[in-house]
């Protein structure tokens, strides 16, 4: 945090109006707000409690996984232990992490606006992921499913034992909740930008949720219908997918894949938004073809709907459709390249910053990279025969979701936390632990691509002796990738209350959310900002000034 | 009767005129065009609630392209599904 050394303190209008945080202390001022900075707040709680069950029972699988022998876990708590480990992750962690935190409190910031277009519509949405939530603690707390989160049929609707229906009414309610932010992002980002804020002076952040908000919008209804179909034949007995009843299981793949797989894109493309903003505002430098990155996310987010049969080349899918499938997934590579070569092309010759967003990007590139690569060999199809359903799956995805999107999740936090909180971070804990986290993810999850490619099967807790070491050094990764995690709750709560206080523009940053007090008051802006230049129109005369003359 | 509501009933007699006309197909020996009649009557459905209840033929090209995307994606997962279903052997 140097940039704000160099430059005289300018203080914005707005720091005279008490922020959002001081606009009432009660927790009916909370519970009942509309503000949608505070609602971001009410979801990062949220979304860090559901983290830490999902992480438990990650941390149960590790420990699982050290010895060959099936001595901690049953067969059947192993399913369990994956289980909701995967269904927490992904609907209450994965999904709604990035979104609904950061976008919630950055887009209206970043565009002039006071607020959502449906503020209220905003704190409904909380609400419903708050009920799906309590609904998943009961299936915790009830032993759990053993389905995998992916629910496949017969399985899940004939075979399984455990709180199947309630799992899935609790998924299906979540939905809801991700229709009515990426429904709110939409009409907001159409109608409530600032006078001058054209499709071209956007942040690409704000790009890259309309985006998702396109994904969240399409595709949510589709795994609600699967979802209730499931329930429809669990409950009653109607012939859908269970071929005995005249059913198709490949048929609830097609669905269930059909939104899955773009939900994939959900959880990344928000954080790939992330990405472009730390990554100009640590080098200081207009971003390196603006149009490709904005257009690449809406690239993203269509040909993502074209390659969900990637998931089905074992499962019977016919080989037409497999061929077809495999050249839509190759092609989806192409826009989220773009992006990586974008991003290093705007470091080039940078006024760089080493700061720990940064640091948090470039590692976020890396794994980025390696997890697209890798996902480049699964769309093949001969490759995806040998290494289907093993631990490069696994990891694969894992560098994606994990890598990616978590990597990214903790760049946005050091990087807005002066906007959010008002206070500044300790810089050499965040790099420190920006560093632990890269290296304890990879410590953890590489050695599984190896696992794989040896034929260890996923969702096995019994394995050959010759599998061991490499599950050892996954389970100590694991260890310091946890520590990682926990470093940054540390010291960011320190920083809370004994951080210094957070100037308006710390990084000496383009976009509007910088042009207003540190943290913001509850309507944002004073005035109407009136925008009048890029979003990233580096270098800037004047932080503060939403000109550049 | 306003001319709203008189509208509103003629696309509700379309509706069930094209239901009865799906139901009567179903009895027919059409052979491998049965389903594609039928995809082609539900089109015509489809279009109805579009045009007449969701108000799309007042609306202008924003609404009209956000329900039209609705249709093209649909048809994604119907044509890509059918893909694999109709050559599995």
């Amino acid at each position: 945090m140097t940039r704000a050394s160099n430059r005289p303190p300018v203080v914005p209008p707005e720091a005279a109006l008490p922020s959002y945080l001081r606009a009432g202390y009660t927790l009916r001022s909370w519970l009942l707000t509309t503000d949608h900075k505070r609602i971001a707040i009410l979801y990062l709680v949220s979304i860090s409690f559901f983290f830490l069950i999902g992480a438990i029972a990650a941390a149960l699988i590790r420990l699982e996984l050290l010895t060959p022998a099936g001595d901690l876990l049953t067969n059947d708590g192993y399913n369990r232990a994956f289980s909701i480990h995967g269904i927490i992750m992904v609907w209450f962690f994965l999904i709604p992490s990035i979104p609904n935190t950061f976008g919630n409190f950055l887009i209206p910031l970043m565009i002039g606006a006071r607020d959502l277009a449906f503020p209220r519509l905003n704190l409904l949405s909380w609400y419903i992921y708050v009920v799906a939530g309590l609904i998943t603690l009961y299936v915790v707390l009830s032993g759990g499913v053993d389905t995998g989160w992916t629910f496949y049929t017969p399985l899940s609707s004939v075979y399984a034992n455990g709180a199947v229906v309630a799992a899935i009414l609790a998924v299906f309610i979540s939905g809801f909740s991700s229709i009515l932010t990426g429904l709110n992002f939409i009409v907001t980002v159409h109608k409530l930008r600032a006078p001058g804020m054209t499709w071209g002076r956007l942040p690409l952040f704000v790009w890259s949720h309309y985006a998702t908000s396109i994904i969240f919008v399409l595709a949510t209804p589709v795994l609600a219908i699967t979802l209730l179909l499931v329930a429809a034949e669990r409950l009653f007995g109607i012939g859908v997918f269970d071929p005995a009843l005249g059913g198709d299981p490949l048929l609830f793949q097609h669905l269930f894949w059909f939104y899955s797989h773009p939900a994939v894109y959900i959880m990344i493309l928000p954080a790939l938004g992330v990405i472009s903003e730390l990554i100009t505002s640590a080098a200081h430098k207009r971003i390196f073809g603006y149009w490709f990155v904005a257009y690449a996310s809406i690239a993203i987010a269509v040909i993502g709907f074209f390659v969900w049969g990637h998931h089905m080349f074992v499962s019977g899918q016919s080989y037409y459709a497999s061929a077809i499938f495999s050249f839509l997934s190759i092609a989806v590579a192409v826009p989220s390249a773009i992006k990586v070569y974008n991003w290093t092309a705007t470091l080039y010759k940078g006024d760089i910053e080493l700061n720990a967003p940064l640091l948090y990007a470039m590692g976020f590139i890396g794994l980025f990279v390696a997890g697209g690569l890798t996902g480049l060999m699964l769309a093949m199809l001969a490759i995806d025969v040998h290494v289907h359903d093993t631990y490069f799956v696994v990891a694969h995805f894992h560098y994606i979701m994990v890598g990616g999107t978590v990597t990214a999740f903790f760049g946005a936090m050091h990087y807005w936390w002066p906007k959010i909180t008002g206070r500044l971070y300790p810089e050499a804990w965040a790099r420190a632990s920006a560093l632990v986290i890269l290296v304890g993810f990879n410590v953890t999850f590489f050695p599984l691509f190896l696992l794989g490619y040896e034929g260890m099967p996923r969702r096995y807790h019994v394995y050959p002796e010759s599998f061991q070491v490499l599950q050892v050094i996954s389970s100590c990764g694991a260890l310091l990738l946890a520590a990682g995690y926990l470093l940054p709750v540390a010291y960011l709560g320190w920083s809370l209350f004994r951080g210094a206080k957070a100037p308006a523009n710390p990084w000496g940053a383009t976009g509007l959310e910088w042009t207003t007090s540190s943290p913001p008051p509850k309507h944002n802006f004073i005035e109407q900002p009136v925008v009048e230049r890029g979003p990233y129109d580096y270098p800037i005369s004047d932080p503060l000034s939403r000109s550049n003359d | 009767m306003s001319i709203a509501v008189r509208r509103l009933l003629l696309a509700w007699i379309g509706l069930i005129a094209l239901l009865a006309l799906t139901v009567g197909l179903a009895f027919l020996p059409l052979g491998a065009a049965k389903p594609a009649a039928a995809y082609l009557i539900a089109t015509a459905k489809a279009a109805l609630v579009l045009w007449y209840f969701m108000e799309l033929r007042r609306e202008g090209g924003l609404p009209r392209l956000a329900a039209g995307a609705g249709f093209v994606w649909l048809s994604v997962l119907l044509v890509l599904t059918a893909a694999d279903f109709l050559s599995r052997n």
